[in-house]
């Protein structure tokens, strides 16, 4: 092999090289996108984990907005206060207040206390149970189906189903909010982390039929609603709601309630 | 000949086999009758009524919501008990007017008066069939006044009855071709009256050859009027094939049948619309079917709307001990129900009762793709790929494969070997896009 081929070689390599690492850079800095600095540092703050609770696409598109000013400093629900905290410290804002929000079932009727109506032996799969007529097996049409359509939508494994109906671990719980989109009854909504009494049912039939088809259900007694003395629990047609503003805990609701649907949430026991 | 028919479709066990011999037998009913007033497409009734009201038979219990709904009638005489939510055949609880039957079935004034129609304005025929109460009787409930009045009359060339009762086991229309096919030609005619430029086609399925011998001797001497015998094919009926099949015209889910010049109506709401114009009797009744294996007695009834299945059941010697399933409708379309005690309401075609044999269940297997479900899907569109999208639950992509044009007939379900549930994942994805689609405006 002759020496002048490989110095040709490398000098055309070279060159070659010396050219397009020169275009590149022209390129670069010609066609640089302007990025917010802020949007950046926004983003550094955000958890990551993309899971589309906020209504953005994903943490770069809560980071966008925030940075723009679209959405409020404590937009994250997952990161909650802390994170809230320092995006305001980085905007220059003064920190808000953030509740912790967990996703929270409205149903208590299991497999040992909700009664079928018929076999379904469709889809397993709440949204496809709910298209057909009957909506699923259970004789409650707003009870959990139990076929955990939740469980799939939830990105960080904090709702399982335990004897039939849908149960989420507030430990677990970021606050997303994924699985009361997914629910096709609505029988998921958020409340504060520090809830500590909860009605568990979500029917709105009378009383006779709702213990004909359910030993855990709200026979809208109104029973709870006397006992309070702060006023926080009012009935939304034949189901009692626990306003959690109002509610100082003080448990008589719990005590007095005939199908004992009003709980203490377990998780926060400890 | 060659029969009219379009591309694809199934040969389910027709089970008419039942009750096609069985005389329509009327039924009167004995307990409440209960009138939920969502029992049409549209907006709900709104009760003019209260309770505690005495009311006549043929009385306006309620009226029409909005442009798309329509009025509600009592089929009998008596008091109104209450107005409370009641379960219907869907499962859910909907606002209802229940009224306890007197048993003297006293008319209101002026029922079934004589009118002859060739005398009246195309305004006052359509006054008269909206005032009735009469919405599609074959099964999806569009209220048929609304249908009447499309936006541009005389582009409509062809008025189909719709005689095809592809749907298994029902017998109702067909019932009557033999005893009352002179209301259907009357029927027609009274619509022909309000389209110049229409002609009529009764359209009736090749395996009812009675119906189309009696249907023919009829209209031997009506220019206008024509049968034509469709090929024996499951869904036959279903509004767009049966357009294809007449007049060879395609539309898809953006278009109405109007579009194409057609209007197709039902045997059962042509008969209502002779009885509303011609005999000033509003929709009260309608014919139902009373079948299957699991029932003691099947039978054909002409019913008061609001009786209770239950009652009919009764009336049919009771359900069979081990009886597995009971649909109310066809097996094919119909809504299988857990309990009986839900009313008739104008949409109610049958009560099809199943046994185990009938109903058995095989393992779900994987797709093998053989493309059976291809080949038997009227809409043309590929049920295969569509449940992948829904097992995803990707709505564009199943927007995008053509899925809102399924007409959920069930044929590719029923033709799959390896028994996954089609029809279902689609009907859930059509709901979900279709909510996306309102949701986005």
């Amino acid at each position: 092999m002759s020496i002048t081929a490989i110095i040709l070689t490398a000098l055309v390599v070279g060159a070659v090289g010396i050219i397009v690492g020169f275009l590149l850079v022209t390129a670069g800095e010609k066609f640089k996108v302007e990025v917010d600095e802020k949007e950046v540092a926004i983003r550094a703050e955000l958890p990551g984990n993309n899971c589309g609770g906020c209504g953005f696409p994903g943490c770069d598109g809560l980071a966008a907005a925030i940075a723009k000013g679209e959405a409020p400093a404590n937009g994250c629900p997952v990161g909650g206060a802390p994170v809230a905290a320092k995006i305001s410290a980085l905007l220059g804002e003064e920190a808000s207040d953030v509740k912790r929000m967990v996703a929270f079932v409205r149903c208590s009727g299991d497999c040992d206390t909700a009664l079928d109506k018929c076999n379904y032996v469709g889809i397993k799969d709440c949204r496809a149970a709910a298209v057909v007529p009957g909506r699923g097996a259970k004789q409650c049409v707003k009870g959990c189906k139990g076929f955990g359509s939740c469980v799939t939508a939830c990105k960080f494994d904090a709702i399982h189903v335990v004897n039939g109906i849908a149960v989420v671990d507030s430990t677990k719980c970021v606050g997303c909010g994924k699985c009361a989109a997914t629910c096709p009854n609505g029988l998921i909504v958020m409340i504060p982390e520090d809830a500590q009494y909860v009605v568990q049912c979500n029917s709105q039939d009378k009383g006779k039929a709702v213990k004909e088809a359910c030993s855990a259900g709200c026979i809208g007694c109104t029973l709870c609603t006397k006992q309070c003395e702060f006023g926080a629990i009012t009935m939304n047609g034949n189901v009692a709601v626990i306003d959690q503003e109002k509610c100082q805990a003080c448990g008589k609701c719990a005590e007095k309630c005939p199908s004992k649907i009003i709980r203490r949430r377990e998780n926060k026991q400890e | 000949m060659k029969l009219a028919t379009f591309k694809g479709g199934v040969h389910p066990d027709d089970g008419k086999r039942f009750t096609k011999d069985k005389p329509v037998q009327t039924y009167l009913p004995k307990g409440e009758l209960v009138f939920p007033l969502s029992q049409h497409i549209g907006a709900p009734a709104k009760p003019v009524v209260q309770k505690k009201d005495t009311v006549l038979m043929g009385q306006l219990i309620a009226e029409a919501g909005g442009f798309v709904s329509a009025n509600i009638v009592s089929s009998v005489s008596g008091t109104v008990k209450a107005i409370e939510p009641r379960v219907t055949v869907s499962g859910a609880k909907v606002d209802a007017i229940v009224i306890e039957n007197d048993g003297n079935y006293t008319p209101i004034e002026g029922l079934g008066q004589y009118r002859d129609y060739t005398k009246m304005s195309k305004q006052e025929i359509l006054d008269a069939v909206k005032e009735a109460g009469i919405v599609g009787l074959g099964g999806a409930g569009f209220p048929t006044h609304v249908k009447l009045m499309p936006k541009n009359p005389d582009a409509i060339d062809h008025i189909i009855v719709n005689g095809a009762e592809c749907e298994p086991y029902l017998t109702s229309d067909y019932r009557m071709m033999i005893e009352n096919p002179e209301q259907i030609v009357s029927g027609l005619k009274v619509m022909l009256q309000l389209f110049d430029n229409a002609k009529g086609v009764i359209a009736v399925e090749a395996n009812k050859p009675m119906g189309i011998q009696n249907l023919q001797e009829l209209v031997k001497n009506e220019p206008r009027i024509e049968v034509v015998p469709l090929k024996t094919k499951y869904p036959q009926g279903a509004e767009r094939n049966l357009i294809y099949a007449v007049t060879g015209r395609k539309i898809n889910s953006t278009k109405l049948p109007a579009d194409a010049g057609c209007i197709v109506d039902n045997i059962d709401t042509v008969i209502a619309i002779h009885m509303a114009v011609c005999e000033k009797t509003p929709l009260m009744r309608r014919i139902v079917t009373v079948t299957g294996n699991g029932i003691n007695e099947p039978k054909n009834y002409n019913v008061k709307i609001g009786t209770s299945f239950a009652e009919l059941a009764e009336a049919s010697g009771g359900l069979k001990e081990g009886v597995k399933k009971v649909i109310a409708g066809g097996p094919m379309m119909g809504m299988s129900i857990p309990s009986l005690d839900v009313p008739i309401v104008k949409t109610s075609s049958a009560l099809t009762c199943l046994m185990q044999d009938d109903v058995e269940r095989f393992e779900e297997t994987a797709c093998i793709r053989c493309g059976r479900c291809v080949q038997v899907c009227p809409s043309n569109i590929v049920p295969q790929k569509l449940i992948e999208a829904a097992m995803k639950y990707d709505t564009t992509a199943f927007a995008a494969l053509g899925g809102m044009e399924c007409c959920e007939c069930g044929s590719c379900t029923f033709a799959c070997p390896a028994r996954r549930p089609l029809t279902q994942a689609f009907r859930q994805m059509r709901q979900a896009v279709m909510a996306e689609r309102r949701k986005k405006g």
